[in-house]
Order: C-alpha cells, then structure tokens, then sequence
C-alpha cells in the first residue's frame, strides 16, 4: 500500500501584507495567522467578501505572493517543500508537477493557437505531442469550445470563450494539487456544470484543490469544506 | 579516482560572484553573483544606463571585469573560470558552447554576405566541411527562422528588420549552443514582428532545452520568455526572484515605479 501522507497543503501562520512604496511607504495588511490544511482528495474553498484576501491566499500558495511570515509545507512524492523560502527552480518544477493553478484570466500569447495552450501543460510533463493534442481537443470539446476556433490564438475570443480555454489548460494534466481562482466566473450554466464534473473527477483521483468561487451552486456542489478568509483579517 | 556520478542538470551552468565592472570612478555593474542552471532563461531588466549591458558584456567575455569571477560548467563538466582560461579557449567556447544575439543584427550578421553564408559560416568555424550537408542544415535553419528558401542566396541587406533577426538567431543556434547571451533582441521591431519573433524564441528555447541570458527593458518580453528576473539599478541587482513574483510582487520601490509605468494597451 501506498504511505503517501494525506495532507498535502498545510498552511501555517501565514501572513501578507503590501508596503506600497510609491504612496509614500503605506502598509496595507491583508491577512495575518493564516492556518489551514487541505487533504487528499478534498476540495477547500476560500469564502469571505471581495478584498479579505481570498485571492493572495492562492497566489502564496503558488509563490506567485510572497509572504511576509509563515510556513505554506507542500507534499511533493516523498519530499516536504515549504514554498515560502524555495528556490526559484524548486518552484518551477513544484509548478511543472505538482502543483496546478488555474486562473481567472487567461493570458494569451500572440500567435499561439488555442490548442497548443491547452496541450502544454501535458507537454511539459513529457507526454507526446500527438497524445497532448488529442486530449486537448477532447478536453476543449466537452467544454464547448468549437473545433473552428481550435487553430486561432485566443487573443481574440469572447471572455467566456477565453475562460474556457483557461480551464482546459489548468485541468488537462496531473497535479495532485489544484488551485482554482474563480474558474466559472463568466460561463454558463452547462459549461458550469462541466467545471463541477472535472473537479469531481480530480478528487476521485485523490487532488487535492483549494478555491475560491463565488457562484453558490457550484460551491455547494465541490466544497468539501468552507474556510472563511475574514476569520485572518489582519488586525490593523 | 573515479568520480561521483552526477547528473550536470542539478549543477549550474553558470556562476557568477561578485562581478564588477568600473569605468574609472564610475560604476558599470557592482557586486553582482547569480547562479544559472541548464535550460533556465534569466532576464535582466532596468532602464538605460542601468548596467544590464555591462553586465551582460562582462559575463560573455566581451568586457573584462574589474573584479569577480564568472565560471562555466564545460561539457566535460568541469567549472572554469573564463578570465583564467587563454584567450584560444576562450574563442572556442564562444564559437562552439554560446551564441550571441545583438540588439542590431547588422553587429550580429555579415551583411555582405548571403543568409547561408551566414549560418553556414558558424559550421565550418565548428569543423563542418561538406558543402552539401553545410548548405542543407543553413536551409534547414532558415526554416526554422522562417525564412523562405529561395532567401537563402540574398545578403542580409536585402532583408527586413524583423528577417535579419531572425537570421541573426540562426547564425546563433546552428551550432546546437548550450548558452545562449541576448541584448535586447527584440529592441526596434514593430510589435507585429515582436511577437513573431518572440513566439519563434519561445520555441526555440523550449525545444534545444536552451539556458539564455537575456537584457530586455521591456516587462513583457521578461514575462513571456523568463523564468527568473534580475531588476538592475544604478550598477546594483537591487531585486531578483521568480519573474511572475517580481513582476506581480514587487518589493523595492524602484521596481513598483517600473511595474507600475508599464502601459496597458
């Protein structure tokens, strides 16, 4: 049988906040005594309004924050790696294996096609070009996203047509932990319903994924677990 | 005594400690050390005048130090240091191991000379010999390059901005180089070109496993190819880390000036 320890995220006394040097050095706190863990398999969401630091919890999380204080411990195979003091290439392989991050707006290359966006992810953990394309023609199918707009770069497609493709790209490969930034902001109710799907079928491969979403049915339909973010409000 | 074996992926490339380079009084570069590790693209941004070029001509052997020292994994793994090697060796490594790809291809290129020439020249300086095989590898490249094959007996004269870049860069890479220096590559070009030739970089690196260094003062150029950033100001690394961290995080108040001056289309 397999030892591969269960918790897979474990946040401990995290804090953030923004020194804005350009406004004269003002400290704007976002959240401080951050503590969570999220287990194989589960699904947490972040809750709480616009601005309690749902988001910057994420993005720590995926190094793309720093944080100011606090340990983020990450289970790569048989190895602990706390995000908060990596290396730059420790972070870099954690983000090509292990860790997935699917975000609220996709940021388009110019002259990239459509499915190639989607099938890197697949490429850069080694799979065949051939196979990376059929999957993410697959996978761009069930989302909807018309085959005539598979070829083009998405620079130019609609903002839920963008989103789709975005969504694609974030669940097309393997991490056994997803992070997930409002991923059915501007989608419809089918394409939500496709969203609850491939989370479902992500926890039944054992992700771990931590959320935030906005849209009570679908949150009602994944979380495994509601944090709320106002709870870390920092105390300022 | 037999060596450990060791895989070179998990040793740097490149290692650079407390380079400097003073200009009389002035400062070029100071104190810079960085480690670059194989198939990793590190961008050094700051405005003009910031020593990114300094530095860059200091780590290519272009400009001699005033102190410091900057070493090189060779492909027998051993870790030299360039100052210390001859100036033959040196040569060598520059025509076999690295490229160099100028902000001006007119620097980079012989205009006088045909594309294949060009590209064909950098093989024969590495022992290539037959003329059929030097001539269906430069074709081979210009393809790549995207370049269309009947180009391949016109100087680079002939050819556009956006063309003799992209001829330069395969000047550069035909040899299978494993470290590849930049200044500004995409510098002057119109942003339809950019992005073509930024696509074809993208590529490229990706695909030969490249490890590039490159000076850019445009953020998005840094986003887009690098994994790692140095924000340079007045001579100092004054910021450096992942490049979506120090763009989306930045720290030091000269790098929040940047990031936030970027202009949103």
């Amino acid at each position: 049988m397999s030892n591969t320890p269960k918790t897979k995220v474990l946040v401990s006394d995290l804090a953030k906040s923004f020194k804005m040097h350009l406004q004269g050095g003002l400290e704007i706190p976002v959240v401080s005594s951050v503590n969570f863990s999220v287990s194989v398999g589960e699904c947490v969401v972040l809750g709480g309004p616009s601005g309690s630091g749902k988001s910057s919890i994420l993005k720590m999380i995926y190094a793309n924050y720093r944080c100011q204080k606090g340990q983020i411990l990450i289970t790569d195979g048989d190895e602990i790696v706390n995000v908060a003091d990596a290396t730059p290439r420790r972070i870099i392989r954690l983000r090509e294996t292990t860790i997935g991050y699917v975000s609220q707006f996709l940021r388009a290359i110019p002259r990239v096609p459509a499915l190639t966006l989607v099938a890197e992810p697949l490429m850069a953990q080694g799979v065949a070009e051939d196979e990376a394309f059929e999957r993410a023609g697959k996978l761009l199918s069930r989302l909807n996203v018309p085959e005539r707009l598979w070829q083009l770069p998405p620079a130019t497609f609609s903002g839920g047509e963008q989103q789709r493709v975005n969504i694609a790209r974030g669940f097309i490969a393997h991490y056994p932990i997803l992070l997930l930034d409002e991923p059915t902001a501007s989608l419809d109710a089918a394409n939500r319903a496709v969203v609850v799907e491939l989370v479902e079928e992500k926890k039944q491969q054992g992700v771990a994924m931590v959320g935030i979403l906005h849209d009570h049915d679908v949150r009602d339909a994944i979380a495994d677990r509601i944090i709320d973010v106002t709870s870390f409000a920092s105390a300022a | 005594m037999s060596l450990p074996i060791q895989s070179t992926e998990d040793l740097p490339l490149l290692q650079v400690s407390n380079t400097t380079k003073l200009y009389g009084g002035r400062i070029g570069c100071k104190d810079v050390s960085f480690d670059l590790y194989p198939g990793e693209v590190l961008a050094i941004v700051g405005e003009s005048g910031s020593g990114k070029t300094t530095l860059l001509n200091c780590l290519a052997t272009r400009l001699t130090p005033t102190s410091g020292s900057v070493n090189y994994r060779n492909r027998m793994g051993q870790m030299r240091n360039l100052y210390e090697m001859s100036e033959a060796e040196r040569r060598m490594l520059m025509r076999t191991d690295w490229g160099f790809v100028h902000q001006h291809p007119a620097d980079g290129l012989r205009m006088t000379v045909s594309a294949g020439a060009n590209v064909g020249e950098r093989l024969m300086a590495v022992g290539a010999r037959h003329y059929g095989n030097i001539r269906d590898t430069a074709t081979d490249w210009l393809g790549r390059v995207e370049i269309a094959e009947d180009r391949i007996d016109d100087d680079p004269r002939a050819f556009s901005g956006g063309m003799r870049q992209r001829l330069q860069i395969a000047r550069n890479l035909v040899t299978g180089p494993r470290l590849v220096f930049m200044d500004e590559p995409t510098g002057g070009l119109d942003v339809s070109v950019q992005a073509r030739l930024l696509d074809l970089l993208r590529g490229l690196v990706a695909d030969l496993g490249l490890s590039v260094i490159i000076v850019t003062h445009d953020l998005a150029v840094a986003r887009l190819l690098s994994h790692r950033i140095l924000v340079m100001r007045h001579g100092h690394v004054i910021e450096s880390g992942l490049t979506d961290q120090v763009l989306d995080d930045p720290q030091e108040s000269y790098t929040q000036l940047l990031v936030s001056s970027i202009l949103q289309p």
